[in-house]
């Protein structure tokens, strides 16, 4: 069966590649800080089951030392603009379709894969579409465009560099909120939560509750860690319990709520962070700060109709 | 209750304040809440170290680089601008509505990996939404600047809008879960359809935020 095991080994195949293109990147002043980094991030893709919790800890480490201590490189190549231009009058709009070949492949994917669920697993359809995407348009792009073998790997390695070491953040962030987890902070937090909402106010209930989601969500980097927390604490016992509220209309509107805060938030890093690596932005925040005039009359409003709404 | 777990926390805040690296800054949260939860350093590093390994697939999503790579060098950025420099009546508020609405209603049918900052938002949007901008006149860098993270802000705000409007994505999931855990029976289509007024409000207020902008920068040509 077809399954996050291939997936990881592509990933790790790619990674793998990374790093020794990084390795000959003389244009890069720490090509070999690219490469250590590279090189263990495929370790973890193609052996992480096999390294046990303490080993892929101590990989992490090492990850992190040298990203943050020496920090990662970026080489100066990539193609001239007039050679693209010029690829890009002969090859036409074409080249859309091979764009769309990732995107039609995971849709076709998520559809058809469902129907067979002994070759593929059925809970990882999405990746597995996506990775299958991948193979397709490298395929059709080598039939059609003739590069040299190479340029794809060299291409992908020059948009990795550009991102460096925020490519792994939300992973890490997504482990931090394990440890949180194993730690009780969530607990701790929503306990406090409950103890600032004046005694009889439901309106205060209400916007204890969305603001809680939200700025948990902001400190949490994700609103999937804060609904449980502000639900526990404040949707359940207060909006739910004493004030008969609807618990779908509670649910569904608070974790949107929740959605609110991860807009506004550096630690929802694949969402905030990365994207600004990607398109090279200057200031790395620079997403979140586009975002803030959009979510909080969003916050606003979704307070408002929990209010409205859930209440009869 | 201990307090002292919520250092984590602390950690978190201040080191993205001070701009340290943040992969040291959340290494160093989680040994400060692992130090007061009363763990020990082996203990802390093996429970990260399996968080880490279990959360690979988060990363899977750069195996699309070598696509988008071939692409650009065969000039797809290019094309985009191109396709939208010749378009009458593409203009820049237009454009990214349009992908806005587009990334809704595809995420509300559960397809929310069809399009992505690293899929659709640096190869297409960004440099469509740059050459629409454009129509009215050159782009200082703040402005460009402004005009991609904008791209990359639709995406999000038109992803996480819409996902939820979909019965079987994991917050929906999650969310089912937890009441059911606590004695309450949602179901998931229940869930699903009070999504979609936030949906709505979503669309209006960002829209509105994308004709304003849009606005601006033709204003801006128009004195200029």
């Amino acid at each position: 069966m077809i399954g996050l095991a291939q997936v990881y080994v592509l990933a790790g195949l790619t990674f793998t590649a990374f790093a020794l293109l990084s390795a000959r990147d003389a244009s890069n002043p720490r090509r070999f800080a690219n490469t250590g980094f590279w090189a263990l991030l495929a370790l973890s893709m193609l052996a992480g089951d096999r390294l046990g919790d303490f080993g892929n800890g101590v990989l992490v480490v090492a990850l992190v030392g040298i990203a943050g201590l020496r920090g990662l490189g970026k080489g100066t190549g990539g193609s001239a603009a007039e050679e693209r231009a010029a690829n890009a009058d002969r090859h036409g709009n074409r080249l859309f379709l091979l764009a769309l070949v990732i995107p039609a492949t995971a849709l076709a994917g998520t559809f058809l894969f469902k129907q067979f669920p002994a070759l593929v697993d059925a809970r990882q359809v999405t990746l597995v579409s996506l990775a299958l995407g991948v193979v397709l348009a490298l395929g059709a792009g080598a039939a059609w465009l003739r590069p040299a073998p190479l340029v794809p790997l060299e291409e992908g390695r020059r948009l990795m560099d550009a991102v460096g070491w925020a490519g792994i953040l939300p992973q890490m962030l997504a482990s931090l909120g394990a440890v949180f987890a194993l730690a009780g902070v969530g607990d701790v937090v929503g306990g406090l939560m409950a103890d600032v909402i004046p005694d009889g106010s439901l309106l205060g209930a209400v916007i204890a509750y969305g603001l809680g989601m939200a700025l948990f969500t902001m400190v949490m980097g994700n609103a999937f860690a804060a609904f449980p927390v502000m639900a526990a604490a404040i949707g359940l016992p207060l909006l739910i319990g004493e004030y008969q509220g609807d618990p779908a209309i509670v649910c569904a509107i608070g974790m949107l709520a929740g959605f609110c805060g991860t807009l506004m938030t550096p630690m929802a890093a694949n969402f905030n962070i990365v994207p600004a690596a990607l398109l090279e932005l200057t200031d790395r925040n620079a997403v979140v700060k586009a975002q803030i005039a959009t979510a909080l009359p969003l916050l606003v409003v979704n307070i408002a109709l929990i209010y409205w709404l859930a209440f009869p | 209750m201990n307090y002292w777990v919520l250092s984590g926390i602390v950690v978190m805040v201040t080191g993205f304040v001070l701009r340290f690296n943040p992969l040291l800054v959340v290494v160093s949260a989680a040994l400060a809440t692992g130090v007061a939860a009363g763990l020990d350093l082996v203990a802390i590093v093996s429970a990260f170290g399996k968080a880490f390994n279990d959360t690979r697939y988060v990363s899977v999503v750069w195996i699309v680089l070598p696509v988008i790579g071939l692409l650009e060098r065969y000039g797809l950025q290019e094309r985009a601008r191109g396709l939208i420099a010749g378009m009458k009546g593409a203009t820049y508020g237009r454009l990214l509505t349009g992908y806005l609405l587009l990334r809704q209603a595809t995420a509300a049918l559960g397809l929310t990996s069809v399009a992505g900052h690293a899929q659709t938002v640096r190869p297409l949007v960004a440099p469509m939404a740059e050459a629409a901008a454009e129509e009215t006149g050159p782009l200082s860098d703040a402005e460009r600047e402004q005009v991609k993270a904008m791209s990359a802000a639709t995406d999000n705000v038109g992803l996480f809008f819409g996902e939820d409007i979909f019965i079987a994505i994991g917050s929906i999931l999650l969310m089912k879960g937890f009441m059911e855990q606590q004695g309450i029976i949602l179901a998931p289509f229940d869930l699903s359809v009070w999504a979609i007024p936030t949906a709505i409000f979503a669309f209006l207020i960002h829209g509105f935020r994308l004709w304003r902008q849009g606005r601006k920068l033709r204003q801006r040509g128009a004195g200029a």
